[in-house]
């Protein structure tokens, strides 16, 4: 009995009237966690009902508490007929499991119901007592802290990255079971937030139990996503990086101590049997049987794809470390396996005779083509493309590459889910790599059921996990395949690792595109491996000596002639100059897995460095940027018809390659059209409809300093006889030069002139228009033996050869830059400003357009889709304009296709306020960490910032004078004296409010202020304390769609609704700030015709505590947070 | 390509006062049809961005049309989730849904509950009933104040009317509490309150020289100084009402006018203190037996429901208009009161020094605040 969970329910406020006769309540409410209940007395007629319970105690196993959210509902008392739900609060305890974390949850929630919204608040208390487990066979990971955030997070420091770590669990959704048909929305509505929460706290227990068996304490870069696939059920699957992190205070410590059950996995022998746990999860409660899930973490587990991956088209020369398609059959991988996994190999067998007949049905070449004609198009077209590995180049670079391999390859998936790494850590980008699969979801009903049942219906109302038991397996073949990908994909760009990876997928109907990318590196192997792990210190000594034979004869001769002595090779990797060695091409120039244009580092002029650098990941801090960033986005619409499943996947399948290469295509052109040469953050997402295709990719353009100056864009035109239409072109032709000035200017790229280069002469001479033309920055004289590939490629010419090309020039010139006083990006931070101030407004808005075309070409539907993204963009400046000079950081644009004229995006970002003062001077500095540290003079220049930026910590009275001068705009938590004082405008509120404080009454209780924002940090503040993930999922529906304002106010409210449920969950966790926030899917559906709506929304963060920069020094011990807590009792004057 | 559904929500709520002032005023379709734009006439934000036009923000951020409709959408659908709490401020306090900093909540309540002067005069002393709320279309006429901004109003005139009836206390602090209003707005609410439980008649044509600010100041007078608050602050009834004791008590001042005896000698007191210190001494002299007879029968009349409607417009027939007649001047009003006040303290026989001093202090006031033209 290793956890105890206690409850009080405190008091409730602000309730609904529940009768309508007397205009009261009669409320009390339910606890329940697992199956246990526990109930409250009725408090009778009052709408501020004080529960003041007892506390509920819960005696649980550990496993359960990481799974279950405990479920508090609220109802009212009805003596004649059914009690009448109010509405309910999920918690998730989670946070209180880790030591380091939260200690207590302790605050105001909202009580919320799927169709009425949030009605009223509930004050609650939670605590857990946990104990010790020493079974090592044991199902729970609690102790293993999880973090959305995408890099080390900020108060701890990384000891050893460990690398990838995945799971998925698969369940049937509730909104299609049989019995939906009978109960009411909201019982549904609530059966699908509890199975998510459910499955979500499986899910991460899952993935703490891979950490530990690991040796590592902390996941970082968490992303979980749920994939609804409707019929076929409900997938919630998570990634993540493994990691042992120290907290930066204690260095000592190397693992989380007290509580923490990994100290204890330390002292178990490790286990030879890698998977001891995961597989003989056994029922424990009724509730875990209905989710089933599979650790892949064996190459074996690949087997439904093992027939078919052979026949994949990709050009997959380098052979797969585990080789697994030696298993033609798949029954044999289970059959291979160690005892463990016995009862999960009896239990497949009977699905396993069937496959062969599933495989010939599903005909999966097909589908699968489009994955390779992909990659392809998409990386050649980039200049850093698959196609062959450098296996036999140079064996300088291939040994360099060993010696991370060594680590890596153990693994099955050198994968990292970080975008922003340890000074050191990454050594060399190779460039993007994507994959793509299309797959049918009827598909994936157990082929063994479809045998014996011949009918696809009947199903569900039988039960369904004895045949749907291995169905996770199928969702993680499909997954495999896809790593397989890009595995080699990396390799092919010499690279042994991904990092900045992520998956999704885009779901219609019946069809899926499942798709991953991330950035191949090379990274430095020093954090990857951990000293206690004897087999990598093996390899490790056994490597060095090899490399420093091979190196000193082979590297130095071939590949560096000009002046490198071998010490400097020794330590080539350490030696390159921070700010551009991440440029330097990982791969062997001599044999180019596809055609790029090298030239030497404009920063240190001894490697190689490509023309242009597309990535996924942040852009390094030390990296040497020239002037500023900004968003780019390619956007793309393809008509597609309307087909049923395998014509269907076959047409998308077909599509896709072109698609890939025109978003790339014109992210390439837009790059150059600002001057630019690198983009950092790329996020390509294709999102399936059912007559459409549509490619939304965002990325940050910079221009670094270590790559050639891009060149300009040249226009060719097919018919170069007819003078008007040569004067048109030359016409366009000057007004995208005037565009690439304009732009120089705006993001103040003035990169410093090299002797031997010309820099600002990007047109050439107008006659000459053949199709080799290209732009000129390859004038300096190292690159001209290169000049010889350029031939090949033209990615700088725009060919007018028809209309539509036309209007894809036109379409490139109608990209309006921000309104001054406004940059945007999709990264952490914005390149070329490092002096933030402390005024963040994050904020998430959502668009749904008919696209009205009665015949939409693809030509009008770009244009639609264009302006739609425009606009909303337009509106963003717009509406933040108070805020100018400003930043849109973190801008995530996400599209979905609901119905089918119906376009939904929705972005997420934040908007920092920065000093544009100091905005000069930082232009000169290269970029620093401080970026991130906003001087903290600022904040008291700022008289009214919009966002409150009370943190519980400084309502601590601590230096009254400072306070009060900034307490109108920063602090609720003050007491409301001080506030008065310094609130002209507001005194009357406040003076109002000081009575208030007289009066017995619990009316001054304020709302904790907390911030939410997508980034890692806080501009101007320093994150003290991690408590734990935020990970939220909510369903609004309604039946009264007009009433509520129609759609807009409808999801309006809900959006609202969220976020303030995420706000209180953050302080009652003692929390200020939400960081890392994403909002992973938002989905919304309509049927005004009913007067009907429903919304699903999903979001995640990291819960912290932070301290303004400038309190630090006056708090130099922070107050406990749950001290800031709002008092529990309370009242209201008014009744 | 029509934006079907259109929602921006920030963490911290973004108000713009501009939109927030235009949404208080409620529209008329008339400035909506000058809006050349495919929005539906009808609609309160079609105004609003009309007037949102009009006021420049196009040209001031070179923004679109579009942009500004759906911005000022934005606006208006936050505002609507937030008028709920705004009829009971302290929930907008407490409440989850909406950050918004303690600056800003102030604001927000504060343009909320202010009110049009013109249009507060006009509802002074009517019942806010909903035969009152029929009449807001003729008052919005009247007042120029837009007929949606005249309902809300009427609306938070009603609410507070409502909330404070039956609690006992200073009237003022109470809606200051309740309502978390400034100060001075929460006295201006006291006194609307005021006006409305004891139904003061304020519309009569004699009456209409009297703006919204000089009856405020009679109702705070009045109830500083009779209302039961003012001598035992834990008195038992509201501040709306005026004590019966209190008026009851009253009627033992007729003495000072049935009295032959009491008035000559009030008269000859009054006299000879102010003989050549007024402008008006002759006039004076002469009416000083109507113009006592007048101030002492005001209050007499006070326990009847009936009369107590006549109040104002006795004190302006019977005391304001015979002295503005007679050219007195605000100086010699005051001069004459003070010492009208003062004098009964000298009367031999008067035992109702302290209660004719309540009675006056309050009277005075009105009287000092009403004579002007």
């Amino acid at each position: 009995m290793p956890g105890k969970l206690k409850v009080k329910i405190v008091a409730g406020r602000h309730l609904p009237v529940m009768d309508r006769a007397s205009d009261l309540t009669d409320a009390f409410v339910e606890v329940k966690f697992g199956n246990t209940t526990f109930k409250t007395d009725v408090y009778p007629k009052s709408l501020n009902p004080q529960w003041n319970s007892e506390w509920f105690k819960f005696e649980v196993d550990d496993e359960e508490l990481q799974d279950e959210p405990l479920q508090i509902t609220v109802l009212d008392h009805d003596t004649y007929s059914a009690n009448d739900a109010i509405g309910k609060v999920y918690i998730d305890i989670d946070p209180l499991l880790y030591s380091e974390a939260a200690t207590v949850i302790s605050g105001w929630f909202p009580i919320y119901d799927t169709i009425h919204g949030i009605r009223g608040e509930i004050n609650v208390v939670v605590k857990v007592d946990l104990f010790n487990d020493l079974n090592r066979f044991r199902q729970s990971s609690c102790g293993v802290k999880f973090f959305c955030t995408t890099s080390i997070p900020k108060c701890y420091r990384a000891v050893v990255i460990h690398g990838f770590v995945e799971e998925l669990v698969v369940n049937e959704d509730p909104e299609y079971q049989w019995i939906d048909r009978i109960r009411t929305p909201r019982a549904s509505n609530e059966a699908r937030q509890r199975l998510i929460s459910l499955m979500s706290g499986e899910l991460q227990r899952k993935i703490g139990l891979k950490v530990l068996e690991m040796r590592g304490n902390a996941v970082v870069g968490y992303l979980q996503c749920f994939d609804l696939e409707g019929e076929s059920g409900l997938v919630v699957r998570a990634i993540g990086t493994a990691c042992t992190l120290d907290k930066l205070s204690n260095t000592s410590a190397f693992l989380p101590a007290c509580n923490s059950p990994s100290k204890e996995m330390k002292e178990i022998p490790f286990n030879e049997d890698p998977n001891p746990n995961t597989y003989s999860s056994g029922p424990s409660t009724p509730l875990k049987n209905q989710t089933y899930s599979f650790s892949p973490s064996k190459s074996y587990s690949r087997q439904s794809s093992s027939s078919d991956t052979d026949l994949s088209l990709t050009p997959k020369t380098a052979p797969s470390p585990q080789g697994p398609r030696i298993f033609l059959f798949p029954s044999s991988p289970t059959l291979s396996c160690d005892s463990p996994h016995l009862k999960k190999s009896c239990l497949l067998l009977s699905g396993s005779s069937v496959k062969p007949l599933h495989c010939s049905h599903v005909s999966p070449v097909v589908l699968r083509k489009s994955v390779s004609f992909t990659e392809e198009l998409l990386l050649a077209a980039s200049g850093m493309g698959s196609g062959s590995a450098g296996k036999e180049g140079g064996p300088f670079k291939t040994l360099l590459r060993q010696q991370t391999q060594s680590a890596l390859e153990q693994r099955e998936f050198p994968f990292f889910t970080l975008t922003a790494f340890p000074p050191g850590f990454l050594l060399h980008v190779g460039g993007v790599v994507s994959a793509r699969s299309v797959k049918l979801l009827d598909r994936i009903h157990n082929p063994a059921f479809v045998g014996i049942m011949g009918n696809t219906r009947s199903y569900k109302l039988l039960d369904w996990n004895s045949f749907n038991s291995d169905e996770p397996e199928t969702r993680d073949a499909w997954w495999a395949e896809i790593r397989q990908e890009i595995k080699s994909h990396a390799k092919a760009l010499g690279c042994h690792a991904v990092v900045g990876y992520s998956e999704s997928t885009s779901i219609c109907e019946e069809v899926c595109i499942l798709s991953a990318s991330g950035t191949a590196a090379v990274l430095n192997p020093r954090f990857l491996q951990d000293g206690t792990m004897e087999g990598c210190l093996e390899q490790r000594l056994s490597w060095q000596p090899g490399f420093f034979s091979i190196g000193s004869e082979k590297g130095e001769v071939d590949f560096f002639p000009q002046s490198q002595d071998s010490s400097s090779l020794l330590g080539i990797e350490e030696a390159s100059p921070p700010g551009c060695g991440f440029c330097h091409i990982p791969y062997d120039e001599l044999n180019m897995p596809f055609p790029a244009h090298l030239t030497y580092c404009y920063n240190c002029r001894k490697q190689k460095v490509p023309d242009v650098l597309f990535t996924t990941i942040d852009l390094p801090v030390e990296a040497i940027v020239v002037g500023k960033g900004c968003l780019i986005q390619a956007r793309l619409c393809r008509l597609k018809k309307k087909a049923q499943a395998e014509a269907n996947a076959t047409s998308i399948s077909n599509l896709l390659p072109f698609m890939e290469y025109e978003v790339h295509t014109q992210l390439m052109n837009k790059l150059k059209l600002r001057g630019m040469n690198a983009l950092f953050g790329l996020r390509i997402q294709i999102t399936v409809g059912e007559n459409m295709l549509m490619g939304l990719a965002s990325a940050t353009g910079v221009y670094l300093a270590a790559l050639p100056t891009p060149g300009g864009i040249q226009i060719a035109g097919k018919t170069p006889n007819d003078g008007t239409y040569e004067q048109h072109i030359s016409h366009m032709q000057k007004k995208i030069n005037d565009t690439i000035a304009k732009n120089k200017e705006l993001y103040e790229i003035n990169p410093p002139e090299l002797p031997e280069e010309i820099i600002g002469s990007p047109i050439p001479e107008p006659r000459q228009r053949s199709r080799l033309l290209r732009s000129q920055s390859e004038s300096s004289d190292e690159v001209t033996e290169l000049d010889l590939s350029h031939g090949k490629k033209d990615a700088f010419v725009l060919e007018i050869d028809d209309t539509d090309a036309m209007e894809d020039v036109h379409s490139l010139l109608t990209d309006v830059p921000p309104p001054s006083g406004f940059y945007s990006c999709n990264t952490e931070i914005m390149p070329g400003i490092n002096n933030w101030t402390p005024e963040i407004q994050m904020f998430t808005a959502v668009r749904v357009s008919r696209l009205s075309n009665i015949n939409p070409t693809n030509q009008t539907l770009n244009k639609n889709f264009n302006d739609l993204c425009e606009n909303l963009l337009k509106s963003l400046y717009f509406k933040l304009r108070s805020m100018v000079p400003c930043c849109l950081c973190h801008v995530n644009f996400t599209v979905a296709l609901p119905e089918d004229e119906l376009v939904q995006i929705a972005v997420t970002a934040v908007a920092i306020t920065y000093d544009k003062n100091q905005a000069l001077q930082a232009n000169k500095a290269p970029t620093e960490k401080s970026q991130q540290r906003a001087s903290t003079d600022n904040e008291e220049q700022l008289q009214f910032p919009l966002e409150l930026s009370s943190d519980p910590l400084s309502s601590q009275p601590f230096s009254p004078a400072k306070e009060a001068l900034e307490g109108a705009s920063s602090h609720t938590g003050i007491p409301a004296a001080q506030r008065a004082t310094s609130l002209e405008k507001a005194s009357p509120l406040a003076e109002g409010y000081l009575r208030h404080r007289s009066v017995p009454s619990g009316t001054n209780s304020t709302v904790s202020v907390v911030k939410m924002t997508p980034l890692s940090f806080l501009p101007g503040a320093k994150i003290t304390k991690y408590l734990g993930i935020i990970n939220m999922f909510f369903i609004r529906e309604t039946t009264s769609l007009r009433e509520e304002g129609g759609v807009s106010g409808f999801l309006h409210a809900f959006i609202a609704e969220v976020f303030a449920m995420v706000r209180a969950h953050v302080a009652a966790l003692g929390g200020n700030a939400v960081v890392s926030y994403i909002m992973k899917q938002c989905v919304f559906m309509e049927n005004p015709n009913k007067n009907q709506a429903q919304c699903l929304i999903n979001v995640s963060g990291d819960a912290v505590i932070f301290v303004r920069e400038s309190e630090l020094e006056a708090l130099p011990v922070p107050a406990p947070a749950a001290a800031a807590q709002p008092a529990g009792s309370a009242g209201d004057v008014t009744t | 390509m029509s934006s079907d559904l259109d929602v921006f929500v920030g963490n911290t709520t973004l108000i713009d006062e501009e939109v927030y002032r235009l949404w208080l005023d409620g529209h008329s379709v008339a400035e909506a049809v000058s809006l050349v734009s495919p929005v539906s006439p009808l609609s309160p934000v079609a105004e609003a961005v009309a007037r949102r036009l009009r006021g420049g923000v196009l040209e001031r951020e070179g923004t679109s049309v579009a942009v500004l409709q759906s911005d000022t959408r934005d606006h208006y659908r936050t505002f609507q989730m937030l008028e709920r709490l705004l009829h009971a401020p302290p929930r907008l306090l407490q409440q989850l849904l909406f950050q918004i900093p303690p600056e800003r909540q102030a604001l927000l309540v504060q343009r909320y509950y202010a009110f049009d002067e013109a249009l507060a005069r006009e509802l002074l002393g009517k019942k806010l009933s909903k035969g009152t709320k029929k009449e807001l279309d003729e008052v919005s006429a009247r007042t120029g104040v837009g007929i949606r901004s005249c309902r809300r109003q009427f609306d938070n005139f009603k609410r507070v009317f409502k909330a404070v009836e039956e609690l006992r206390g200073p009237l003022a602090e109470n809606i200051q509490q309740l309502f978390l209003l400034p100060p001075a707005l929460a006295r201006d609410y006291a006194a609307i309150v005021f006006f409305a439980n004891s139904r003061f008649e304020t519309g009569k044509r004699r009456l209409q020289f009297l703006s919204f600010g000089d009856f405020a100041a009679c109702a705070q007078s009045m109830m500083a100084h009779w209302s039961q608050g003012a001598l035992a602050p834990e008195a038992a009834d509201p501040d709306g009402d005026l004590p019966k004791s209190f008026l009851q008590d009253l009627k033992e001042l007729k003495v000072l006018v049935s009295d032959k005896d009491l008035l000559d000698q009030h008269k000859s007191l009054v006299c000879s203190a102010l003989r050549g210190k007024i402008s008006v001494y002759n006039e004076l002299e002469a009416n000083f037996k109507a113009l006592s007879r007048a101030l002492v029968n005001v209050g007499g009349k006070l326990t009847h429901a009936r009369d107590v409607r006549d109040f104002f417009v006795d004190l302006v027939e019977k005391v304001i208009e015979p002295c503005r007649s007679d050219k007195w001047s605000p100086g010699d009003l005051r001069l004459f009161l003070t010492h009208y006040t003062a004098a009964p303290r000298n009367l031999p026989g008067f035992r109702h020094q302290a209660l004719w001093e309540r009675y006056m202090a309050a009277i005075s006031a009105c009287l000092l605040r009403m004579y002007h033209d």
